[in-house]
């Protein structure tokens, strides 16, 4: 929800014409598709599906609960590094540690929840 | 969990890692030049992750949780969703590819044409499963 909420506020900075005299508004398209759909949509669907996908019929009911705050900690830190980092590099200040450390985040995030969600997608 | 929507949420899992690892491939490459093809990635990750991983995750989601019918086939019309999972995966790897290694646009646009007949025949599915509680048969 917070993501949600941060994303909506961006797009409203980015419309209301202050870009002109603030450059970093002009390079946040991207981090405004990211908060929205990565920090919103794909967290609130890792959730839900976390909650109310098949249980495993033995303990434990939801899978590896470590692979999946592993999940939630990687995905939110390599969102936030990318919040910084992308506008930085596209305003010309290299920052190329944090888009490599952010990318690494999120995709081990991604590859924890197919991993950890697996499992319980079968057939009963 | 039925059997199709096993097969529409394993699909979409693959198409989040695979989505994934090209967003995060992109994500360095603003840092790093990789090499011109790294751009190509693009519509891998945006048709991969948007219609792919989300869109066929919903699907499958509503397959297996939208009511059932008390009489008959518990969810109707079951031939039209694996249609629909048929067109959609053919869609999703036509517009990605296509885009991505610059096939014909011929090729592009029968991918969104399966598409859009995939959304369509998954409501022609659907429809009769949306009801109010206590209502229908």
């Amino acid at each position: 929800m917070l993501y949600l909420i941060a994303a909506l506020a961006l797009s409203v900075l980015m419309q209301s014409g202050l870009s002109a005299r603030v450059p970093l508004l002009g390079v946040l398209w991207p981090t405004y598709l990211h908060l929205l759909v990565v920090g919103w949509l794909t967290q609130l669907i890792f959730g839900v599906a976390f909650w109310m996908f098949p249980k495993h019929p033995s303990a434990p009911p939801r899978g590896s609960d470590r692979l999946g705050w592993t999940c939630f900690v990687l995905l939110n830190l390599g969102l936030a590094i990318r919040v910084v980092a992308e506008p930085l590099q596209a305003l010309g200040r290299p920052s190329v540690a944090l888009l490599v450390a952010s990318a690494v985040a999120q995709l081990i995030a991604a590859w924890a929840f197919v991993a950890n969600t697996w499992p319980r997608v079968r057939e009963r | 969990m039925p059997r199709l929507s096993v097969w529409l949420v394993r699909s979409a899992l693959c198409y989040l890692g695979i989505g994934a690892l090209a967003g995060a491939v992109l994500l360095v490459n603003r840092g790093v030049f990789l090499g011109e093809r790294v751009g190509s990635l693009r519509p891998i990750h945006v048709e991969f992750l948007l219609v792919g991983w989300t869109l066929q995750l919903a699907l499958g989601v509503a397959f297996w949780i939208l009511p059932r019918f008390r009489a008959g086939s518990e969810r109707g019309r079951e031939g039209f969703a694996w249609l629909s999972y048929v067109l959609l995966n053919a869609g999703v790897l036509a517009v990605a590819l296509g885009q991505a290694f610059g096939l014909p646009p011929a090729v592009l646009l029968l991918g969104h044409i399966a598409e859009a007949l995939a959304a369509a025949v998954f409501a022609l599915h659907a429809w009769p499963r949306l009801k109010a509680f206590g209502t229908g048969h």
